[in-house]
């Protein structure tokens, strides 16, 4: 695909985004003045403080003045906090950014060397244990992860605390140690679902013809493997180690509520309870440019990988 | 080979970060776990609970607080009198007292602070300074009030935060900055997380037992969910959990020699309301059914583990005029299905609409279950809270039955005025409620227990029960009261043993 076709697509995807999130807002029943002005409010109160929000306006103008801002990399003004609202987003989606990477590090560094495991032992105990827990781990749900790891380690324990952030400058070593167990309830289920995908991959690619030709050249099976083999097996795993990118960027949102991280996720989930209507929606922009990135970087780190997939098309 | 090494680097890697536990908490000192956060620092433009909770007799005060029997003290009035005709209060400021920007009070700053309600306040509770006709500085240390009618009332208002004492030097930023006189000042606010005080050096009530602060600092650290905050409070990083929305673990914390349970009460009465102005509950007796069919004790025991009091009005015990009206409508299902008959609303298809919160959702089910016992189909329609709930039932009021905690302090007449979302008929009421409120405080009591009793005579709802203040805490924590007969938490008197 050329790259005036991909930025198109990117395009084309954030504006029907946009106004995805814009009209579902709108349709939300209650709105952000009521809930500001509570159950001492009058009728009058509410419509003032409407107008100061610019919900007096029509809504095709509301849109389009929120588009505009968002072009010069203005979110606009949180209704409830009155102050604008990028520097907030600057600040949280750190938080989530670090939350999902760091689980995504640990997802790889546990799938590949146990995937590639499981499938050179794949006709041995060893290998059949470890497709078996991956199988296991695929069902667990984060949350329940997140519960597990919080009894045990927190509470039966005491290792690491049970929730919680403290920023790096901080304290660094604080910082680590509240990371610790949000970044493997994150992390250990993806980790799961990838050393399923690791171990076909190699599998596969343990029959393939370039393999024998190595090893009849006089390299052991893991020398072949580790030389020849990873790179042709990385293809197929990092797409799906894109796709599950995405899934823990949203997973990180229900994570960040158990261990109460003040990411983007828990701004998220406060500001639909006070009807922050620009809040949502910038928040919610934010998530979306984010996996259309990582679609992104995935498609271009094919050809990287296999410069055969670029010339093709 | 390398895995060993690998292993051996990990374990130290474990070891390292959980070594260091004890020191986590002491920059905080002592840490308090409380529910709902403060939108931001204002509650002269924001509503919600949280922020009077947080700076009220923390950070701000008012001339007069109320302690923790209920009971009307004095603050940064040293005294005051009341006039003949009960219209005129004569408030004697302090001597000595600064506001934490180093400017001194005086009457000047009461009068700046109380005319401004009129003027800037956009939170609609401002209305309750309404009753104020003037305000006079009369000399440096002597403020003059003049109620347009005498109003018992008014003098428990102004103990909460419409009452707050500002200078004007300090509102210009009052979402992020709060200047008050009170003996923290804040020291950081990290908005929707935590809020951290220190205690002031200059504070005039530090030779005052009641009102010293005995800790340097204290932070307020907010947890939405309730499971968060209990393992927050095992693991060490909370040492007070303010009130616990998940009453079903509060035994293994009593049975728990490193913690403490508290139960006091609260001024929030937990409503089943009905809406008496259209359909089904316009009927009187549709109401009654409702008042015999439901089994208040047995609500209380499955919904929120038996903590909580039967009260049987919308009044808390810690009120001047309380009255235990629990024996008014005894359970008698009998009697509940005779009356639906009689109202012929065997049957009858109802909307109950019940916000998502842990106490409402527990409620719903067993009212559910205890409704169809009597022939009335009640049907959840679960709501987002606020938002929602405010929208549909509060404003729009389409719901036969809803329930809700009704936080606010002394909102009897709030809640059964005809304009709320009850739609309680107040004819009756009014003119007595009226009354009491110019009368002598003996009047005030007997025409406030008389409106409790009409109000309960018409069944226009069911208080199920008053909201329990039901804390949890570390063992060394000392100076956590029992109640909270008002809209804020003072945090003066925490202190860890020892």
């Amino acid at each position: 695909m050329s790259l005036a076709r991909r930025l198109l697509q990117f395009v084309v995807t954030v504006l029907i985004a946009s106004a995805a999130i814009f009209w579902l807002m709108r349709i939300l029943p209650g709105n952000a003045a009521q809930v500001a002005l509570g159950t001492s409010a009058t009728p009058e109160a509410v419509a003032a403080l409407e107008e100061r929000y610019g919900h007096d306006e029509p809504l095709l103008v509301q849109y389009f003045s929120w588009i505009g801002g968002l072009l010069r990399g203005d979110f606009g003004e949180s209704y409830v906090l009155g102050t604008n609202i990028s520097p907030i987003i600057a600040d949280r989606v750190q938080v989530t950014l670090v939350l999902v990477l760091a689980s995504m590090l640990v997802a790889v560094l546990i799938a590949v060397p146990l995937g590639s495991l499981a499938a050179v032992a794949h006709r041995r105990p060893l290998g059949a244990l470890i497709a078996g827990a991956s199988q296991l781990g695929v069902a667990v749900p984060g949350f329940l992860a997140a519960i597990l790891l919080v009894l045990v380690f927190s509470l039966t324990l005491g290792w690491f605390p049970a929730n919680g952030w403290t920023a790096p400058a901080d304290d660094p070593l604080d910082f680590l140690r509240r990371l610790v167990l949000p970044v493997f309830a994150l992390g250990l289920v993806q980790a799961a679902i990838l050393t399923r995908y690791v171990r076909s991959a190699v599998l596969d690619i343990l029959n393939e013809d370039f393999l024998r030709t190595a090893r009849a050249k006089g390299l052991t099976r893991g020398q072949a493997l580790v030389r020849h083999g990873l790179r042709n097996a990385a293809v197929p795993v990092t797409t799906v180690a894109g796709v599950q990118l995405a899934t823990v960027l949203i997973g990180a949102v229900v994570i960040e509520q158990v261990f109460v991280l003040p990411g983007l996720g828990s701004e998220l989930v406060s500001a639909v309870a006070n009807r922050d209507l620009l809040m949502v929606q910038g928040i919610v922009m934010v998530l979306v440019v984010l996996v259309l990135l990582i679609n992104v970087i995935v498609d271009v780190l094919y050809t990287v990988l296999d410069p055969r997939i670029g010339r093709a098309a | 080979m390398g895995g060993r090494k690998l292993t051996a680097v990990l374990a130290a890697v474990v070891l390292l970060l959980s070594g260091c536990q004890a020191g986590a908490t002491a920059p905080e000192g002592i840490v308090v776990a409380h529910t709902a956060a403060p939108v931001n620092l204002d509650f002269t433009a924001t509503s919600g609970a949280a922020i009077p909770q947080a700076l009220m007799e923390n950070v701000y005060e008012s001339l007069v607080r109320i302690d923790d029997d209920g009971e009307i003290q004095p603050a940064l009035a040293a005294s005051w009198e009341l006039s003949e005709d009960r219209r005129t209060y004569t408030f004697r400021l302090r001597p000595g007292v600064t506001f934490s920007n180093g400017e001194p009070l005086t009457a000047e700053s009461v009068k700046f602070s109380y005319d401004r309600i009129a003027e800037s306040w956009t939170n609609a509770l401002g209305a309750q300074m309404a009753a104020v006709e003037s305000t006079e500085a009369v000399d440096d240390l002597t403020v003059r009030i003049t109620l347009a009618t005498p109003s018992n009332r008014w003098l428990f208002t102004l103990a909460s935060f419409v009452g707050a004492v500002f200078t004007p030097g300090g509102v210009d930023d009052l979402a992020n900055t709060a200047v008050g006189t009170g003996p923290y000042t804040i020291d950081d606010y990290d908005r929707g997380r935590s809020l951290t005080f220190q205690a002031r050096d200059d504070y005039w009530g530090a030779n005052e037992p009641a009102l010293a602060p005995r800790s340097e600092r204290v932070t307020f650290r907010y947890y939405r969910d309730a499971v968060a905050a209990t393992n927050a409070l095992r693991f060490g990083d909370v040492d007070v959990i303010a009130n616990l929305q998940a009453p079903e673990v509060a035994g293994e914390f009593e049975r728990d020699s490193r913690f403490q349970v508290i139960e006091g009460t609260t001024t929030g009465e937990v409503l089943l309301s009905m809406n008496n102005a259209e359909g089904v509950f316009a009927d009187r007796r549709a109401r009654e059914a409702v008042m015999y069919g439901i089994d208040e004790a047995a609500v209380l025991e499955t919904a929120w583990a038996g903590y909580g009091t039967l009260i049987g009005a919308m009044v808390p015990p810690t009120d001047p005029y309380f009255e235990d009206l629990s024996g008014q409508y005894p359970f008698d299902p009998e009697r509940a299905r005779e009356l639906v008959g009689e109202a012929g609303i065997e049957g009858e298809t109802l909307a109950f609409t019940v916000p998502n919160l842990p106490y409402a959702l527990a409620i719903a089910d067993i009212v559910v279950a205890q409704l169809a016992d009597i022939g009335l189909d009640a049907r959840i329609e679960t709501q987002e809270f606020p938002a929602v709930w405010l929208d549909r039932t509060f404003t729009q009021r389409q719901f036969d039955l809803s329930v809700i905690n009704h936080v606010e302090p002394r909102d009897i007449l709030t809640v059964f005025s005809a304009d709320y979302y009850v739609g309680y008929d107040d004819s009756r009421i009014a003119p007595i409620a009226a009354e009491a409120d110019a009368g002598t405080e003996e009047e005030y009591v007997a025409g406030m227990q008389e409106v409790a009793r009409i109000i309960a005579d018409d069944a226009a709802a069911d208080p199920l029960f008053l909201f329990p203040n039901l804390v949890v805490a570390a063992a060394d924590i000392e100076g956590i009261r029992t109640n909270a007969p008002t809209d804020s938490y003072p945090i003066a008197p925490l202190a860890r043993r020892g």
